[in-house]
């Protein structure tokens, strides 16, 4: 009862957004989205299966830039497709799942850290073909990206559209968009992990042979969820080409990546939750210090020499995170909140004898 | 021909310098199995070091002194992070070199912002002519301190009661510690043995042809992880081997793409990575990496 409450409440604190926030926290709020996307979709892989990726950037931008190729015209210089920008979304997932598909030789066979190194492989050659294949990604400079159309509704600037009399820009309507998304990628990934096949991925995390002989195909496994993560990451892309309104090739580099992999591990390993915490950690850090970074000591205000930028202060920062809570925090955030709320209950019924996971730790650091 | 021998010497010199990286690199997998992501950032604290200190005190000092500290800081990772994280999975023992790695470097390269630091070395752009090939003289001395540092740490691994130790406690920990090895000890000297490798190969990354450090180096470091790991990640002949093999290629790739303007500009950079997916995709092991076999 009280959850749904919960959730409800969330639900409409964030359809709020938009009517009382400006650009600058929307603009924010939906990289948050991506990231949350994306996120979920390494977690799945990484936290779930155990398989380490470093190559996710290189599937957001498989999505991103082919949903420019799929729906944007032709011309001299860039080819394009043009077709409903709807469909091309569809499209760039799945040529995001077909690009993943494609490394399963790779990613069904090996475990672990090899996979990840190996994986640094999409990441430089994905870089290079971005650089170089410059009809098709516009090079260096990238490309623009064609607004979402869906059902004759714009998700652009025009036609003006107000709503209780605050305009309604690409920001405002991509927040609920974005919305929709996340929470439809949560909801299946969370069927996912709850079902049959998340119960598969945990044994081939925690004791592959085990998996093995109860009967799940290791190796289709983890193909298999290799393909599912770089179809998350494939629409985490396209969001995020929406939000940016231009694809650069730069931006899909390692230190993409990294911050993915920094994300679920702060987050919590595994779950989805966890994936969407560690998600806005990650991304909000650098714009909160960027906001406030006159009010906060140590950090220089951007474009002033001396001292550590917002940026550079928030990846140091959330680098410590990933230690400190990899040290202190087995659980991540998400299990720090969890346990919190479990403490009131435990505390109103001191008659009942706590079970024995329970009373190692009975404080909450 | 002569382009050729210079590239093929150039690309064994370069190859000897990834794999002093991919060594130190094994080296830490064998000792406490965890896949070391802050690699990158050791190598850029030691020749950051050399690069900020030699004015001060010269060349020689400068180097023992990037070379200590990278030692340092690596065992000082083994003690205040590995050491102290008890989680079920080395995957994310493998993400949390990575958390150190991003502060690492976040603040080294935040110091050396946009400058590109001289190394200072004795050997400057001087080459060496041999009938009609021109290598450079930075290369020799790469390719005979790599080897050098090579087979004594060979040798060591093999005869000295550190070596020892090590072998054993990389083959069975458990009773290694029963016969009296001291787990902590060994594993510690691992990750300092790697981060002085480390160290010594920065140098040879950022002097003649290269400009001199700046903000990149690391990058270019994480060309040795595909050399650590097509050789076998639990190998030390597989990171000589692995290495050479990267050097190589790229060399190679770099030296004849006027030829291969087909596969695009910087097919050097890219080539390491995917000859390792080739030969990952025929021994996903590595080439010389034990299979793992596992009874139950």
């Amino acid at each position: 009862m009280y959850r749904y409450l919960a959730w409800t409440g969330v639900v409409v604190v964030l359809a709020l957004v938009p009517f009382y926030l400006d650009g600058f926290w929307l603009q924010t709020g939906l990289f948050a989205m991506s990231a949350a996307i994306g996120a979920i979709g390494i977690n799945l892989l990484t936290g779930a299966t155990g398989q380490l990726s470093m190559g996710h950037a290189f599937f957001l931008a498989v999505g991103a830039y082919s949903y420019v190729f799929f729906s944007a015209e032709p011309t001299a210089k860039l080819s394009g497709l043009g077709l409903p920008t709807g469909v091309a979304v569809v499209l760039a997932v799945l040529t995001a799942g077909i690009a993943g598909g494609l490394f399963s030789p790779i990613a069904g066979r090996l475990k672990g850290a090899y996979l990840g190194i190996a994986t640094f492989a999409l990441i430089f050659g994905g870089q290079h073909v971005l650089f170089n294949a410059e009809h098709l990604t516009g090079g260096f400079n990238g490309r623009a990206v064609p607004e979402l159309n869906l059902f004759g509704f714009s998700f652009g600037d025009t036609p003006s559209l107000i709503v209780l009399q605050v305009p309604f820009g690409t920001l405002e309507r991509l927040w609920f968009l974005g919305l929709v998304l996340v929470a439809l990628s949560m909801v299946f990934a969370q069927g996912v992990l709850k079902g049959r096949p998340g119960r598969a991925m945990n044994t081939i995390r925690d004791h592959e042979i085990a998996a093995g002989v109860m009967g799940v195909p290791v190796a289709r496994y983890r193909a298999g969820v290799f393909v599912l993560s770089s179809m998350y990451g494939g629409l985490a892309g396209v969001l995020l080409a929406l939000v940016f309104q231009r694809t650069v090739p730069e931006y899909f580099g390692v230190l993409l990546s990294l911050d993915y992999l920094a994300m679920i591990v702060i987050g919590g390993l595994g779950s989805v939750g966890g994936a969407v915490v560690g998600a806005l950690f990650v991304s909000l850090l650098p714009q909160l210090l960027t906001k406030y970074s006159d009010a906060i000591p140590l950090v220089a205000v951007p474009g002033t020499p001396g001292g550590v930028s917002p940026a550079e202060a928030a990846r140091i920062l959330y680098g410590a995170a990933v230690v400190t809570v990899v040290l202190f925090l087995p659980g991540g955030l998400l299990g720090l909140f969890r346990k919190i709320r479990l403490r009131p209950p435990r505390l109103r019924l001191p008659l009942s004898t706590p079970s024995p996971s329970e009373s190692r730790s009975p404080h909450v650091p | 021909m002569t382009t050729f021998v210079e590239l093929l010497v150039n690309g064994l010199s370069i190859g000897a310098v990834y794999a002093l990286i991919a060594l130190g690199f094994v080296i830490i997998f064998k000792a406490t199995e965890v896949v070391n992501f802050a690699h990158a950032s050791l190598l850029l604290a030691g020749g950051y070091l050399v690069a900020r200190l030699w004015p001060l005190i010269g060349f020689w000092a400068a180097l023992l002194a990037g070379i200590l500290a990278a030692a340092l800081v690596a065992a000082a990772i083994e003690f205040l992070v590995i050491r102290r994280a008890n989680v079920a999975s080395h995957s994310v023992l493998a993400i949390v070199t990575i958390g150190v790695d991003i502060v690492l470097t976040t603040e080294l390269t935040r110091q050396i912002g946009t400058d590109v630091l001289a190394m200072g070395d004795p050997w400057g752009s001087q080459v060496m002519r041999f009938g009609g090939v021109t290598i450079a003289e930075t290369r020799i001395v790469a390719l005979v301190t790599a080897a050098l540092l090579i087979t004594a740490f060979l040798l060591a691994f093999k005869y000295t009661g550190w070596g020892v130790a090590m072998r054993a406690a990389a083959e069975d920990a458990e009773t290694a510690s029963l016969m009296g090895i001291r787990l902590g000890r060994v594993s510690m000297s691992a990750w300092a043995v790697a981060g002085a490798l480390a160290a010594v190969a920065a140098l040879f990354l950022c002097v003649f042809p290269t400009p001199g450090l700046d903000r990149s180096t690391s990058l270019v470091a994480l060309k040795a992880f595909p050399a650590a790991i097509l050789g076998g990640l639990d190998s030390t002949t597989g990171a000589l081997v692995g290495g050479l093999i990267i050097g190589v290629t790229e060399s190679m790739m770099s030296g004849y793409q006027n030829d291969m303007a087909f596969l695009g500009r910087g097919i050097g950079d890219v080539a390491p990575f995917l000859v390792m997916l080739v030969i990952l995709l025929i021994r996903p092991a590595g080439l010389f990496g034990t299979k793992e076999l596992a009874r139950v």
